[in-house]
C-alpha cells in the first residue's frame, strides 16, 4: 500500500566517496552521542560500590555486579507505601490515559476526515493550533481547573488532561483521510450506521495510527510526574517513587539511582522499538497542509 | 435561522455524536485552560480569595519590574531561536542522510536517534554525574587527566556555564517527533520525480534537495516546525533536573520554570497566567512566521 520499499532507480543523484565518509562519520559520532547517557547508565548501574567511589572516575566497569539493583529493590520495598502500589498507580494512569485518548480521538477523527458538516474546518484548525498547547505549557490553568473541580490529588487529575490532547486526533485524522472512500461506501450500502462503519471499517484499517498514538501517549504518561497534581504518597506513580528514593541521598545512592534510570528507560524503549515501523508509516501522513 | 441550525444538526447528527466525547475533553481540558489563562492574566488570584481584576498590571510588572522574568525570557528566546533551528535542521539532515540506507539499518538508526526523546527524562541523573562540579565528575576527571584543566570546572553551578550545558543536553534530545515525520516524509517522495529532475538538468544532490525533495514534503516540514516550536518554548525539565530549581543566580531559568515558581510555589496564579499567555503568543506568532517561510521553499 505504501511506497516504503526503498526501491532505487538508477537516476538518483549520488554522493561522492569522500562525501559518504564525511557524512557517515558525522552520523556515527552523533549516534554515539545519542547513546552515551544510556550506555553510561547501564555501566554505572553495574558498578560495585568501590568502583563507583573510585578516583579519578572511570567510564568502564571491571567487576560488574547486580548489587545496585538489589539495593534499589531493598530500598523500594522498605518504603511505607509498598512498591506494588506505585506500579499499580502507574499502570492505571498510563493505561486509562492511553485507552481513553486513543478511543475518543479516533472516533472523533473519523467524521473530521470523511464527513462534510458545518464547522468542520474551524474545528480542525483549532485542533491544529492546539498542538502547541501541551500540558507542559498549560499546567497552571489546568491546575486551577483541577482545583476548582476538586480533583487535585486524585488519579483523575493525572489522566484528564491527556484524553483531550490534540496530537493523537491530528495523526488519526490524517491517517483516516487516506483510507479509500470505496471501502466506506461498501459498508454504507450494506446499511451500516456511521458508528458501525467506524468500528468495522475505519478502526481496523487505521491500526498503524492507533498503535502510534498508543506509543506517544504511553511514553508521555510514563514520563509524566507533575508534583503539583498529586502529593499523597499512596497516589504517586513509579517515576516519582524512584526519584524520591534517589533524591534523598544522591551520593550514596548513585548506583541505585543508575539502576532506577535503567529500569525507567526499559519499558518505553521496548514499546518504541517493537512498534517503530508503524510509527514511521503513520508519520507519512502527518503533514500540515495549508 | 434556529430551524436551519437544528436541521443542520439532525442531518449531521452522527458526525457530531462521534466527535462529542473527544470534543468535550478537548474543550474543557485543552482549550479552556488557555482561555482561562488569558482571563486570569488580567487578575490578581491566589486561589483563596476570588480573582480581582487589575487590568494590564501583570504585564506591566513582567516587563518593567521582574528582572528574573527578563532572564527567563532571554534564555527561552535563546533556546527557541538557537537550539530550535539547529535541532530542526539536524533532524532534517540526519533523516535525509539515513534515507538511502537499507531498510533494517534505517530502522535501527531511526530508533537510536529518537531514543533521547523517548527516555531522555529517565537519564537526566546521568548528565548530572557527567557534569558534576567536583573532580569526581566524569567530564572533569577526563579533562584533568588530559591536562586540559587544573581545577575541576563547576559546570552546573557556575552561572556562566549553566546555559551552555543545558543547550548541549537540549540538542542531545533534538531528534524528536519532527525527525520521525521527516524520515517518513522522505520515504514517500515519488521516485519518478528524481528521474524527471535529471532530465530537467538537476546536477547534484543539493539541487535535487531544493527543487524536488523539500517542495514535496512541505506539509511534513510545517508539522515538524510546530512540534519543534512546542519543544523549544517549553524547556523546563532539563533546567530543573540539571541546574536545580532555582538555578544559581537564575542562570538556567526559562519561562516555564518561572511560571512554575509563581504558579506552584508562590500561588500568584494571575501573574503565572499572564506569563503563560506570553508563551502562547510567542509560540503562535513564531508558528505563523515559520509556516510562511516554509511555503517559500523551492520557489
Amino acid at each position: 500500500m505504501l511506497a516504503l520499499s526503498g526501491k532505487k532507480t538508477g537516476y538518483h543523484a549520488r554522493r561522492s566517496l569522500y562525501g559518504n565518509i564525511i557524512v557517515f562519520g558525522f552520523i556515527a559520532l552523533l549516534g554515539a552521542f545519542s547513546a552515551l547517557p544510556f550506555v553510561f547508565a547501564v555501566i554505572t548501574s553495574l558498578k560495585p560500590i568501590n568502583e563507583l567511589m573510585e578516583f579519578p572516575p572511570r567510564f568502564s566497569v571491571t567487576r560488574p555486579t547486580f548489587e545496585n539493583y538489589e539495593e534499589l529493590y531493598r530500598l523500594a520495598t522498605n518504603m511505607w507505601v509498598p512498591l506494588s502500589r506505585y506500579i499499580f498507580n502507574t499502570v492505571v494512569v498510563a493505561v486509562a490515559g492511553t485507552v481513553l485518548h486513543v478511543f475518543f480521538a479516533s472516533m472523533a477523527a473519523y467524521p473530521l476526515a470523511k464527513h462534510r458538516f458545518p464547522g468542520k474546518n474551524v474545528i480542525f484548525s483549532v485542533i491544529v493550533m492546539a498542538l502547541m498547547f501541551v500540558p507542559q505549557v498549560t499546567f497552571i490553568p489546568q491546575f486551577i481547573l483541577m482545583a476548582e473541580l476538586g480533583l487535585v490529588n486524585t488519579f483523575i487529575a493525572l489522566i484528564l488532561p491527556w484524553i483531550g490532547a490534540s496530537l493523537g486526533l491530528f495523526l488519526m485524522k490524517q491517517f483516516i483521510e487516506q483510507i479509500p472512500d470505496a471501502l466506506l461506501e461498501a459498508a454504507r450500502i450494506d446499511g451500516a450506521s456511521e458508528f458501525k462503519t467506524f468500528f468495522s471499517i475505519v478502526l481496523p484499517n487505521s491500526m498503524p495510527a492507533v498503535l502510534t498514538i498508543v506509543i506517544f501517549q504511553f511514553i508521555n504518561l510514563w514520563n509524566y510526574a507533575p508534583k503539583e497534581l498529586v502529593f499523597s504518597e499512596s497516589l504517586k506513580v513509579f517515576r516519582m517513587a524512584m526519584e524520591s528514593i534517589v533524591a534523598s541521598d544522591p551520593i550514596a545512592r548513585m548506583g541505585a539511582g543508575a539502576a532506577a534510570s535503567v529500569i525507567l528507560m526499559i519499558p518505553p524503549i521496548i514499546v518504541f522499538i517493537a512498534l517503530q515501523q508503524k510509527v514511521v508509516e503513520t508519520m507519512t501522513f502527518a503533514g500540515i497542509k495549508g | 435561522m434556529i430551524k436551519g441550525i437544528v436541521r443542520g444538526f439532525t442531518k449531521n447528527k452522527e458526525s457530531y455524536l462521534l466527535m462529542a466525547p473527544y470534543m468535550a475533553f478537548f474543550l474543557v481540558f485543552t482549550l479552556f485552560p488557555v482561555i482561562l489563562s488569558v482571563i486570569l492574566g488580567f487578575t490578581y488570584y491566589n486561589m483563596i480569595d476570588p480573582p480581582r481584576f487589575i487590568g494590564w498590571y501583570n504585564y506591566v510588572r513582567l516587563f518593567l519590574d521582574d528582572d528574573i522574568f527578563l532572564i527567563a525570557l532571554k534564555n527561552t528566546l535563546f533556546f527557541a531561536f538557537v537550539t530550535g533551528p539547529i535541532s530542526y535542521f539536524l533532524s532534517f539532515f540526519v533523516a535525509w542522510m539515513i534515507n538511502d540506507l537499507p531498510r533494517t539499518l534505517r530502522s535501527i538508526t531511526t530508533s537510536l536517534f529518537y531514543l533521547p526523546t523517548v527516555v531522555g527524562a529517565s537519564v537526566y541523573p546521568m548528565w548530572r554525574l557527567i557534569f558534576s562540579p567536583d573532580e569526581y565528575g566524569y567530564l572533569n576527571g577526563l579533562l584533568i587527566r588530559w591536562g586540559l584543566v587544573r581545577e575541576p570546572v563547576a559546570w552546573l553551578v557556575d552561572p556562566n556555564k549553566i546555559l551552555i550545558i543545558l543547550i548541549i543536553v537540549q540538542l542531545w534530545m533534538s531528534l524528536g517527533i519532527s525527525f520521525l515525520a521527516f524520515v517518513a516524509g522522505l520515504q514517500t517522495i515519488d521516485k519518478n520525480l528524481y528521474e524527471a529532475g535529471v532530465m530537467d538538468g538537476i546536477k547534484n544532490r543539493f539541487q535535487e534537495l531544493w527543487y524536488i525533495t523539500l517542495p514535496s514534503m512541505i506539509p511534513q516540514l510545517v508539522f515538524g516546525a510546530v512540534m519543534q516550536i512546542v519543544v523549544s518554548f517549553s524547556v523546563a525539565d532539563i533546567s530543573i533536573q540539571l541546574a536545580g530549581f532555582p538555578s544559581t543566580e537564575y542562570a538556567g531559568e526559562t519561562l516555564v520554570t518561572h511560571i512554575m515558581d509563581y504558579g506552584t510555589i508562590r500561588y500568584e496564579m494571575g501573574y503565572a497566567s499572564a506569563m503563560a499567555v506570553v508563551v502562547f503568543l510567542m509560540m503562535v506568532f513564531t508558528n505563523r512566521i515559520v509556516s510562511k517561510l516554509l511555503h517559500k521553499v523551492g520557489a
